[in-house]
């Protein structure tokens, strides 16, 4: 909603426009972060604002740089997985996923079915705790804090589950090159089915809560739009992409894991706005689950990592492959010497690019409906700086 | 966009522009074209005008020691096809033009390999540093980055 500043003569309804009775009135230039509730992490945004309104939006970046890409270069390859967690922490089986196809694919190994299981239900739960804790932070950025705790709640059932397999609550480094590292521990898949059906039925209660709350339509409804030709233009996927319009799921467009085997719909809407980006995640906590209980329901027997060798060597050569997300298309370019260190890895994160979105979307908006549309985009810096 | 003619990616561009491409690989399964660095904004502006590859992905720098090497990926939507395109430098003095002006997603992609490698992108909207503090002396992706204390 663009806002033009006006004389204020005219705001009181005096129509003579040859005096105008002006306040003097200046542009300020504000900081938003890096230390802010609501930027999501250590994220500085530059406004420039005229009164209320965001003329112009420039995001600082690299507070919580770590040199990610350099490591990759000093580390083996099983050694990096653990380095791998660090990056989006609250999909950290996403990162593991996503390294390990890099290697697999580079040597063409085959991971076992158990494996590939674990990993499709491991991969899903942590979507959907990831959505929880978007859809709590959302809700709290825009005023409405009792949302949090409820998402909280259930996403501790979620973790509980990962501890239980793997040892950690947010960074796992769960996944081995080949597979999976733990084997699920008895009792493991009934404890799955009960929270599944815990969030499953929260989440309608959480909707039932939230979603239709007039001021939370209000703040969400026609705020930041986002064209889906600007969107496909900047890099944008996940839901930035589907709720622009487009229903283009990595899982479904370049199927990697077993993913082809699962049904399961691709939440879209047209919407473009800030409501859209909001109504596609929830809906995928919706379909996460469905994935997540058809996966433990064909759960086989069997070995939980391949036979790899004791030194990992890809062959010389380069790939270039990505996973869905929960913040989009997350992406790893490898390139290998034929040593038992990687020569060059660059990691795309979802968020990285979004981020660079944050001006042309922030720009002529309110700073109030700026928050809303930052948490919309949901950034998470650890993958922004790696 | 779909494709009418039975020719590759890489056939239509090397009818187009005759002596950019001077290689061609395949990185597991994406076709890598090695482009002549004069050429490749033009190459650029075809590929995704006239071949629709109109979802930028990725820029990479990579310091292969006696050159310096950027590599764009892109993708086709509709086809789920991507493409890499890329183009070898001089080390001492690594500048290419930059993609950004054709792709609005590689800007910070570029600038990120500015920041960490150093390579020029000729036409870049704002090509500063940005992930590490502005006031950084040195390149620490390269390969002969050593920390000064």
């Amino acid at each position: 909603m663009q806002l033009d500043s006006q004389p204020l003569g005219t705001l009181a309804g005096i129509d003579d426009e040859s005096e105008p009775h002006h306040i003097h009135t200046e542009e300020i230039r504000i900081n938003m972060g890096p230390q802010h509730p609501s930027t999501h992490g250590v994220l500085r945004l530059m406004l420039t604002l005229d009164g209320e309104v965001v003329k112009e939006a420039i995001p600082h970046i690299g507070y919580l740089h770590r040199g990610s890409e350099k490591l990759a270069e000093r580390h083996t390859y099983p050694q990096y997985v653990t380095q791998s967690d660090r990056w989006d922490y609250l999909n950290a089986m996403g990162n593991n996923q996503m390294w390990c196809q890099c290697v697999e694919k580079l040597m063409e190994i085959k991971v076992p079915e158990r494996a590939e299981y674990l990993r499709v239900i491991t991969l899903e739960l942590n979507r959907i705790a990831s959505h929880l804790l978007w859809w709590g932070a959302f809700g709290l950025d825009i005023g409405a804090m009792s949302l949090f705790l409820y998402c909280f709640r259930e996403r501790e059932k979620i973790l509980d589950l990962l501890e239980m397999i793997c040892g950690a609550r947010l960074t796992y480094s769960f996944m081995r090159i080949g597979g999976v590292g733990y084997d699920a521990p008895p009792g493991w898949v009934e404890r799955c089915f009960q929270t599944l059906d815990d969030v499953e039925r929260t989440t309608g209660e959480n909707e039932e809560l939230f979603s239709g709350n007039e001021i939370f339509l209000v703040r969400a409804q026609n705020v930041g739009p986002l064209p889906l030709d600007v969107a496909i233009d900047y890099g944008c996927t996940g839901p930035i992409l589907r709720g622009s319009g487009m229903a283009y799921d990595i899982r479904r467009a370049h199927p990697y894991s077993i993913y082809d085997r699962f049904d399961f719909d691709i939440p879209t809407s047209r919407t473009t706005d800030c409501m859209g980006r909001y109504v596609v995640r929830v809906e995928e906590i919706r379909q996460s689950i469905r994935i997540c209980r058809a996966a433990l329901k064909q759960l086989p027997e069997g070995e939980i990592v391949a036979k790899t060798p004791k030194t990992i060597r890809p062959p010389k050569g380069e790939v270039y492959t990505w996973i869905e997300s929960p913040r989009g298309a997350l992406g790893g370019f490898l390139v290998s010497d034929g040593t038992a260190n990687p020569y060059r890895f660059k990691i795309r994160p979802p968020s990285f690019v979004h981020l660079q979105v944050i001006p042309y979307l922030l720009r002529g908006t309110k700073v109030a409906d700026s928050v809303a549309i930052l948490g919309s985009i949901d950034i998470v810096l650890g993958e922004v700086d790696r | 966009m779909t494709e009418a003619s039975s020719l590759t990616p890489e056939d239509r561009i090397r009818r187009q522009f005759p002596d950019a491409v001077l290689e061609a690989t395949l990185a597991v399964d994406v076709p890598t074209l090695v482009v002549d660095p004069a050429q490749v904004e033009a190459v650029a502006r075809y590929v995704k005008d006239e071949l629709g590859y109109k979802m930028p992905v990725l820029a990479t720098g990579i310091d292969r020691k006696d050159s310096m090497e950027v590599v764009w990926h892109v993708l086709h939507v509709e086809s789920g096809q991507f493409l890499g395109l890329r183009v070898r430098l001089d080390r001492d003095e690594p500048q290419v033009a930059s993609l950004a002006p054709v792709w609005a997603g590689m800007d910070w992609h570029e600038r990120e390999a500015f920041d960490l490698l150093g390579i020029m992108f000729d036409g870049h909207p704002d090509l500063r540093r940005i992930l590490l503090p502005d006031d950084w002396e040195g390149f620490p992706l390269r390969k002969d980055y050593t920390a000064i204390d």
